[in-house]
């Protein structure tokens, strides 16, 4: 029973709240692995484009709340998701023509690639700071749980709950859905094909007839779209706040690094790799290890390997791990 | 060329000496001071872009060790603090010493299969001990007068010593952050810098004990007089009646600005001449060589990593030892106003405009995108109120974007950067080559 107890008590803490994390942090590694592969650079505008997205769903959110357009139990949000995507897509391939392209026919170094992103990291933020401004934005409505901690602790029959959020179900199976047709898009689908054959060799590909601006339009469309998913199911789970797009950018790169830069299976496991770890190392194992050992034994301190204050430090370690361990990640990606 | 660089820095001038005169001197040297630690961290920037190709995107985090270290030199002691917890600080950092040992000791020992475990395990264990004495320690400090205190202090020498030390501290943090990172291809220096400044500013904000967090260091010692002694002192009042002052406290406030303005510019002077000689050397020679083609510059015997590491720690320091100067002049260290767009990418639009590789075009850059950075707010302020003035008084919309008028500096800096890159990819000062054919490559 106490064994019972503390898997509960860790379920409820540690996995639940890590797969939803997880989830969202692989949907926007998925984005910046395939910039990387296809466009050969670390676009550091990436989170700013996610905010853009979320921030367009999150304006349709509450003009569809004001018509009383709902389809609860779901959030509303859903429904606007769609229009969200299109417009990042949109503001990524505006972006792509008006920056991104002359570098591109001028063959630049991924670094002039990189510092571009940066001034559209810029251009992004003043318009997110200017529309929607810079404090915390709540969207979110429909059920708040799906099982709440009371109800399961009586089913289960245990002391400790596991309570599950709407958003979470909702991020994983959104994401699910999302990451199965994107394999299934890359794997049997002509386009698909293109774009892996040119991120493998870029030579090779042009020589055999593919479009390259056919495939980066592609790329673009796809890394946006994810993004906007990403940040919108973030902003269900936690909530929406413009700077913290800046701050999502490390655990992301560290995941697209840890998985192997350019490889879609290997950002998904580094997400996963990092959110996890974000988690456990953050989490006070005290009452956990309570349930395990005899009766009124309990350790003194928190037993937390680190304050939730360094949650950031952790993509860190795991990055420099990799750089020093593995430079080419879990599958070996691109390296130079 | 030279008269290029006469111009702009005329132009400069003149644009600082028309704000004297239309908003106020105060106004005008607040910018000037703030404009000289820019380019500072400009000049450190550019040693580490222009000079060698690296791209540092953490900036901000050495910015802040920076004004860390002026906390920690300028900052009277609190004795309490130390009297009730400096037996557990002096346990923790023998403890930690003797983690460092034993790993150091145990990764020669061990046979090279063991070896990552044992680290871990050693460095997992050495946690635990250190956590014994050091939770403590932290509380005990943090209870004394938190609303004052709560932190053991500084060391109560003056802040000015803190610029050279903080050049120090920072070259530090960078040699370590250098060493895993350079080397690899040039994206992850960028993430891995990005990374380790969000770890220091965590430090400096959630490490109470160290720097009082959140709750902010303020009232650092200045190096220049105060104003409330300089009303009251008799020279001050003659002086500012010689040079017909109507107001007398602005003209103390100008006075202490002139007294930081005349200490920045010798800092900044100091560092330039420096940097020039470097620059204009073999050595400088050598980098460029290395930027434009590291293959090459390998064959003909240059360790370039060790090179790369050079240049990396320095231009740290630099940065470093202008974040220094920052908190000194604010007089205060607040760590959640250390944000990446503000202290790392800003600086990086003012080395691209400027002219990266050229000292000369870093500091223009540094005072024109300051300028124009801390000028954005009144003109969008005046330029959302023109844009909305058709909606009418009451429209909300148009509140809104009014209320939103200050981030136009955000789309301003993008516009800048992207138009730079694109159309003159050299900067308003272009680098100075050997010869035609040392172009940059990329």
């Amino acid at each position: 029973m106490e064994i019972l107890n503390a898997l509960a008590l860790f379920t409820n803490f540690v996995v639940v709240p890590a797969t939803a994390y997880g989830a969202q942090l692989a949907l926007g590694a998925l984005g910046v692995t395939l910039i990387f592969g296809i466009l050969r650079f670390a676009n550091f505008a990436h989170g700013e484009l996610m905010s853009f997205g979320t921030m367009i769903t999150i304006l349709v959110t509450w003009f569809l709340q004001n018509m009383g357009v709902s389809i609860a139990p779901f959030p509303t949000a859903l429904l606007a998701l769609p229009i969200g995507v299109l417009a990042a897509v949109s503001m990524a391939l505006l972006m792509d023509r008006s920056v991104f392209r002359f570098y591109r026919k001028q063959r630049s170094n991924p670094i002039v690639f990189a510092i571009v992103s940066v001034g559209v990291m810029f251009l992004l933020a003043g318009i997110i700071r200017i529309v929607i401004g810079p404090a915390d934005q709540s969207f979110a409505d429909g059920e708040r749980f799906i099982i709440g901690a009371f109800d399961s602790r009586r089913a289960l029959g245990l002391d400790e709950g596991i309570a599950i959020k709407q958003s979470q179900v909702i991020t994983v199976v959104v994401t699910a859905i999302v990451v199965a047709w994107l394999f299934w898009f890359l794997q049997k689908t002509r386009s698909g094909k293109a774009m892996r054959a040119y991120s493998d060799d870029e030579d090779l590909a042009l020589l055999s007839g593919i479009n390259p601006e056919r495939v980066v339009m592609i790329c673009w469309i796809i890394a946006a779209a994810l993004a906007t998913i990403a940040g919108t199911l973030y902003g269900l789970d936690k909530t929406y706040k413009p700077f913290i797009f800046l701050q999502i950018l490390l655990p992301i790169f560290a995941a697209t690094i840890l998985g192997g830069i350019g490889q879609p299976i290997g950002a998904i496991l580094g997400a996963f790799i990092v959110a996890f770890s974000e988690v456990v190392v953050t989490y006070a194992f005290k009452k956990f290890l309570a349930y395990l050992g005899p009766t009124d034994w309990a350790p003194d301190g928190l037993v937390q390997l680190l304050s939730t204050d360094y949650k950031f430090a952790v993509s860190f370690i795991i990055l420099v791990a990799v750089l020093l361990i593995r430079p080419t990640g879990i599958i070996r990606g691109k390296v130079i | 060329m030279t008269k290029r660089v006469a111009l702009l820095y005329g132009l400069m001038c003149l644009v600082l000496i028309v704000i004297g005169f239309l908003q106020s001197w105060n106004v005008a040297f607040g910018i000037f001071n703030l404009c000289l630690i820019s380019a500072v961290m400009a000049l450190g920037v550019n040693m580490q872009w222009g000079y060698a190709g690296l791209f540092n995107v953490g900036v901000m985090g050495f910015t802040a060790l920076g004004g860390l270290t002026a906390v920690l030199v300028s900052m009277p002691p609190v004795g309490q603090a130390w009297s009730v917890a400096g037996g557990d600080i002096a346990l923790s950092v023998l403890s930690l010493a003797g983690t460092i040992v034993a790993v150091i000791y145990a990764r020669k020992v061990v046979p090279p299969v063991l070896k990552l475990p044992v680290t871990l395990v050693l460095m997992l264990a050495g946690y635990f001990v250190i956590g014994i004495f050091f939770g403590p320690a932290t509380d005990a400090i943090e209870s004394i007068d938190p609303a004052l205190s709560g932190y053991l202090g500084g060391a109560g020498l003056p802040v000015v010593l803190a610029w050279p030390l903080a050049g120090l501290v920072a070259a530090g943090a960078g040699w370590l952050i250098g060493r895993i990172a350079l080397g690899l291809r040039a994206d992850y220096l960028a993430i891995a810098t990005l990374g380790i400044s969000e770890i220091i500013i965590a430090v400096i904000k959630y490490e109470e004990w160290l720097s009082r967090g959140v709750k902010n260091v303020t009232g650092i010692p200045r190096p220049v007089p105060y104003e409330v002694n300089l009303i009251e002192s008799e020279w001050f009042i003659n002086l500012a009646n010689f040079f017909g002052a109507a107001e007398l406290s602005d003209a103390a406030s100008l006075f202490v600005k002139l007294c930081y303005a005349v200490l920045f510019v010798i800092v900044l002077a100091i560092i330039m001449w420096f940097a020039e000689r470097a620059l204009k050397s073999p050595w400088g020679r050598m980098m460029r060589a290395i930027r434009d083609n590291r293959d090459a510059a390998a064959a003909m015997g240059k360790d370039v990593k060790r090179r790369h590491l050079q240049t990396f720690v320095l231009g740290c320091a630099v940065c470093g030892i202008a974040g220094a100067m920052l908190t000194t002049l604010d007089g205060q260290l607040t760590p959640t106003s250390y944000i990446p767009l503000r202290y790392t990418f800003l600086i990086w639009v003012m080395v691209i405009l400027g002219g990266s590789g050229n000292n000369w075009g870093a500091i223009l850059g540094g005072f024109i995108i300051w300028f124009l950075w801390v000028e954005a707010e009144p003109f969008g302020n005046w330029f959302m109120a023109t844009v909305t003035a058709p909606l009418g008084e009451d429209s909300g919309l148009a509140d809104h974007l009014v209320s939103g008028a200050a981030y136009m500096r955000y789309l301003m800096m993008g516009a800048i950067l992207l138009v730079v890159m694109r159309f003159a990819p050299k900067g308003l000062i272009p680098e100075q080559t050997g010869g035609s054919a040392a172009s940059r490559s990329s």
